[in-house]
């Protein structure tokens, strides 16, 4: 690997970095204006015209207010919870292919970071480390309410991480292969794997849901009950990189999602339009970002519509529900490519 | 035994079917309502700085000392309105008109200072009622917001109104 190789390289993390906090950021501004249209209102329209410049305005709030360490909290670990969730929420992206591959010069670009052979099981482990920063932060906070926002997390997370990889299992058998970026090559024309795997699909947006805390499953952190969840004893910074690696990890995971089993980088007709490779590249990364910003519209509508889940019920969901149907779509995946096959 | 009101409704619950046990039905159903006022439901906000709603005839908002036709003010610090104020927000401080001040003050007395602190004002209006020259009126906008406490007490660089243009 030649020095022009690491530095492509050090600049297409530092673009997918840039690219994932400014998603992260318009995130926020989208959840409040799609919440608005959802409600009959308008939302925030004072900074810049239709609000644009809001999350700039929250970004500077966040920045000047001031920063509580409650006297009895573990100093450390109470620095280390937000630290560690706003990384893990940033590394997920390394895996996901956000395209095929650029060519300037005599450089060949692949427009993924790490192409490693386990990218699946990568993301898993990068998800299951996010429940860490949670964890850490309500326990060390010392305050019962993030105790129980922890503590929930936690034992959410575990449970809806089972049904998660049950649901993968059925899609890795269809695919035979772990690497994100075979699976989206594997996926071209209309071979996505949404039309093999609806189940399996269904099981891995719920479990979704689950683990990136949104509603209906955003126990952890729900006002009504937990004051704050486990962020209540944060403000300033701290707090913000919980909010923002909330909305991360849903960037992350509708990358996820749309590579996974909706084609990824693929778009219906993409070497019938007679366009040069670079040009398909580049149309292939919008079609994702399309797919990405669907999903994440998704995440907001269901915010929106759906109260939050009983605490007995989640785990009734998760637990008598999901990981039944994921074994059973396991078992009928594993019939049909043993009998149609 | 009959229920005094005839409301009593027996509600009965019964177990979930299938399709409700399942959530998704109903999940469905949830989201095409979210989306139908999404696309289709205008937002009922007016936008209040730049658009504001009609005030209704009796509306009483700030406070206006003033004029008669000829352009002289009306008040001749009587003191009956600050007497009036339940809340006692008014005071001011009469001063006696000088010779050549005629086309300023309508009487020989006048408020040389006049205050009102609408931090304290309930807007109830007494002042108006109590107000024998018809000179003092809460006819005009909502007070707007400030910054400081001290901002709030308006004297007559405020309250009064604008000359008449001759």
């Amino acid at each position: 690997m030649g020095t022009a190789d690491i530095l492509i390289k050090f600049a297409l993390i530092l673009i997918i970095f840039l690219i994932s906090l400014v998603i992260a950021m318009y995130s926020t501004y989208a959840e409040r204006k799609l919440a608005a249209f959802f409600q009959d209102r308008v939302g925030p329209n004072r900074a810049g015209p239709f609000g644009i410049l809001q999350p700039l305005a929250d970004g500077a709030k966040m920045f000047l207010k001031e920063e509580i360490i409650p006297t009895n909290s573990s100093g450390f670990l109470f620095i280390v919870g937000p630290s560690l969730a706003i990384m893990t929420a940033c590394i997920g992206s390394a895996v996901i292919p956000w395209g095929q591959q650029l060519t300037i010069g005599s450089h060949v670009i692949d427009l993924q970071v790490t192409d490693i052979n386990v990218g699946v099981l990568y993301i898993f482990g990068v998800v299951s480390l996010g429940v860490y920063g949670v964890m850490i932060g309500g326990w060390a906070s010392n305050n019962k309410y993030s105790l129980l926002g922890a503590i929930r997390a936690a034992s959410q997370n575990i449970s809806y991480e089972i049904a998660m990889g049950l649901s993968i299992i059925a899609l890795l058998m269809v695919t035979g292969s772990l690497s994100l970026k075979e699976i989206a090559a594997q996926q071209h024309g209309w071979h996505w794997n949404i039309v093999y795997q609806p189940l399996g699909f269904l099981i891995f947006i719920i479990c979704a849901f689950a683990e990136t805390n949104r509603t209906p499953f955003d126990l952890p952190e729900c006002e009504t009950e937990l004051v704050g969840g486990y962020h209540t004893e944060y403000s300033s910074m701290k707090l913000g990189f919980y909010l923002f690696s909330e909305y991360i990890n849903m960037f992350v995971s509708s990358a996820v999602m749309a590579t996974l089993y909706f084609g990824g980088y693929n778009f219906p007709f993409m070497h019938s339009l007679g366009l040069s490779a670079n040009w398909v590249t580049i149309l292939g990364v919008i079609a994702l970002f399309i797919k990405i910003f669907a999903f994440i519209f998704f995440f907001m509508w269901v915010r929106w519509t759906i109260p939050r889940f009983r605490y007995d019920q989640l785990m009734d969901l998760g637990w008598k529900t999901l990981i039944p149907l994921a074994i059973a779509n396991i078992v009928i995946t594993g019939l049909f490519i043993t009998f149609l096959k | 035994m009959e229920s005094l009101s005839n409301k009593r409704k027996v509600i009965e619950s019964k177990p979930l079917n299938f399709w409700e046990r399942i959530y998704l039905p109903a999940i469905l159903h949830g989201l095409s309502i979210t989306m139908k006022h999404f696309l289709f439901k205008k937002d009922v906000t007016v936008r209040y700085p730049e658009q504001k709603r009609e005030f209704s005839e009796n509306f009483r908002g700030m406070h206006s000392l003033k004029r008669d036709e000829d352009g002289r003010e009306r008040c001749t610090a009587c003191g009956l309105c600050a007497l009036s104020c339940p809340a006692e927000a008014i005071t001011m401080i009469s001063a006696e008109r000088q010779p050549g001040e005629e086309n300023l003050y309508r009487e020989e007395k006048y408020a040389a200072v006049y205050e009102i602190n609408m931090l304290r004002c309930i807007f109830c209006g007494l002042c108006e009622e109590a107000c024998p020259k018809e000179a003092i009126y809460l006819d005009g906008d909502i007070v707007p917001a400030d910054y400081l406490r001290k901002d709030f007490i308006y004297g007559k660089d405020k309250l009064v109104e604008a000359p008449l243009n001759q």
